[in-house]
């Protein structure tokens, strides 16, 4: 058995049910995973199976009504610097500018002016922004709104990355770009990430492990591990096996919901 | 293409929304100051008419020129800058502290629930009581010198500004307070870095609310025991029947409010650079 240090993140015996006391319905029922440092993890489950759930609880946006999780060992008591976190609704800060966006973590840790210049100029160049600093979020297209989010969550120095559905709001080739930007950023500054999707090939593509959970209340079903290369061919005979595979999987959960 | 002036087409609706196309701005300019023009010709109209037809004394419906050229007189002879400047002192002091009253109530008021709880019942009592309602009292509690003005404009524009204050707060996205914490934003940083940029877009409307209030009510307090202020020339002029001189006044006061909310629009533009933007 491994310690609890051991694990980035421990995910233990988790559990949430929403409303009040008495008829509280539950949401997630008893997660326990173990995420080791630099692994991408995918939580994959038809919607309301609760995954946005409990990567707000890691996130520490809500807390468990059961259960527990803890990072590097230490139990999550709220949000945190040390846990980024990337939106579907990209949610930047409207009123800075795309580079002002990107600052906005080392400017409230006091990073000096000098070393938050080399960051932007960093990060803006790995998603392909630089040209773009000066604007503002409402000039930027859907996509580019989340390279500078995603930009914006790693210039902070995050040790974890949670995505929820981070390209759920996109088209379907900017989509896959996204998904292939990422797992280059993944290879160059290699982080924990644990990202919430609702496609099967998002998730083959992307994960070191897929997690799929039960319709609601939301349970670990299955976990897959995924072993192909490090960069992926989605028309690879094995890519689609582990596709028919989990697809198989959660078609039983779908089925289920519509009982 | 062949575009109405003042009307969209259905067609025009239909591709650019129900306010029709954009139109240029010098085309836009050239429509405002032809507005400005009409008005003014159909005033001399009326006042001519009333001349030509002997239809009551023409004292009482002065042309616009006779108005202008009043104006333009007090101008020269210096009697007008006092009065222009007692109105414009009392309204500046009175909104500013009318406003930072309502700023350091309602940004808690909407922030904590428990001061809203607090504040709020009172603010919602004495909301619906007109303020001018009140002003016999300001001037029997102040008395009737500056104290009461200035009192009454701060009165009167505190409720616009704290409700759109306590409002603003409300409706931050609980996102961007997520996105924040996330990035490791305490909570003084939240406070100052994301609230209340993001409920600045709707303070201001409570500013240019409020500044269209003061103008409002200063009037009123210039009537009662004033000695300056385009209020006082009106109440003035009605004691010694000058019409132009009441009716310059009240231009006087449009054409000023007209610069403060064009004021505010400026500074709007300037804080909400990324909002309005596209």
């Amino acid at each position: 058995m491994n310690p609890a240090g051991a694990f980035k993140i421990r995910i233990d015996g988790v559990g949430r049910s929403f409303g009040h006391d008495g008829r509280a319905a539950p949401a997630l029922v008893d997660i326990r995973l173990d995420v080791p440092a630099g692994e991408l993890l995918c939580l994959l489950g038809p919607s309301g199976c609760g995954k946005s759930t409990l990567l707000n609880i890691i996130a520490g946006f809500i807390p468990p009504t059961e259960g527990r999780v803890l990072v590097d060992g230490q139990p999550v008591r709220g949000p945190g610097a040390d846990r980024g976190v990337v939106f579907q609704e990209y949610v930047l800060f409207p009123w800075l500018t795309v580079a002002e966006n990107v600052e906005f973590g080392p400017l409230l840790k006091g990073t000096p002016a000098a070393e938050r210049r080399r960051l932007i100029a960093r990060y803006l160049d790995m998603v392909g922004l630089t040209p773009h600093a000066d604007k503002f979020p409402v000039q930027l297209s859907g996509g580019m709104k989340q390279r500078v989010a995603i930009a914006r969550a790693l210039a902070n120095h995050p040790s974890i990355v949670l995505m929820d559905e981070p390209f759920g709001a996109l088209d379907a080739q900017t989509r896959e770009v996204m998904q292939e930007e990422l797992s280059r950023i993944q290879r160059l500054e290699p982080k924990t990430i644990v990202f919430v999707t609702h496609s099967i090939r998002e998730a083959v593509y992307l994960g070191d492990r897929v997690v799929v959970m039960t319709s609601a209340p939301g349970r670990i079903k299955d976990v897959f591990t995924i072993k192909l290369p490090e960069v992926r061919d989605r028309f690879a005979p094995e890519f689609t096996r582990y596709e028919s595979e989990i697809t198989r999987v959660l078609k039983e959960e779908v089925a289920k919901v519509r009982e | 293409m062949a575009r109405g002036p003042l009307l969209s087409t259905l067609a025009e609706m239909m591709e650019w929304g129900l306010p029709g196309p954009v139109p240029s701005r010098r085309r836009a300019l050239a429509l405002r100051v032809a507005a400005i023009l009409a008005f003014l010709a159909l005033w001399s109209l009326a006042s001519g008419a009333v001349v030509v037809f002997k239809l009551f004394n023409p004292i009482f419906l002065a042309g616009p020129w006779l108005v202008i050229g009043k104006i333009v007189q007090l101008a020269v002879n210096g009697q007008l800058w006092g009065h222009v400047a007692a109105t414009l002192g009392r309204v500046a002091i009175g909104f500013s502290t009318g406003a930072l009253a309502a700023l350091a109530l309602g940004l808690p008021a909407g922030y904590f629930r428990r001061v809203r709880n607090l504040v709020e019942p009172v603010v919602e009592i004495l909301r619906p009581i007109p303020p001018l309602a009140m002003l016999p009292l300001f001037i029997v509690w102040v008395g009737i010198g500056e104290g009461s003005k200035i009192g009454f404009i701060t009165y009167a524009t505190f409720f616009p500004m704290f409700l759109t204050t306590v409002h603003a707060v409300q409706q931050v996205d609980p996102l961007l307070v997520r996105a924040a914490a996330s990035l490791g934003a305490r909570p003084r940083q939240l406070f100052f870095r994301v609230i209340l940029p993001a409920a600045l877009p709707e303070i201001l409307t409570g500013v240019r609310l409020a500044v269209a209030l003061a103008f409002f009510v200063i009037v009123i307090s210039e009537f009662i025991g004033a000695e300056e202020g385009l209020g006082y020339l009106i109440n003035d002029g009605r004691n010694f029947f000058l019409v132009p001189q009441m009716l310059g006044a009240a231009v006087l006061l449009g054409v000023l409010g007209y610069a403060a909310s064009a004021l505010v629009a400026v500074f709007e533009r300037r804080l909400l650079r990324g909002e309005r933007m596209r």
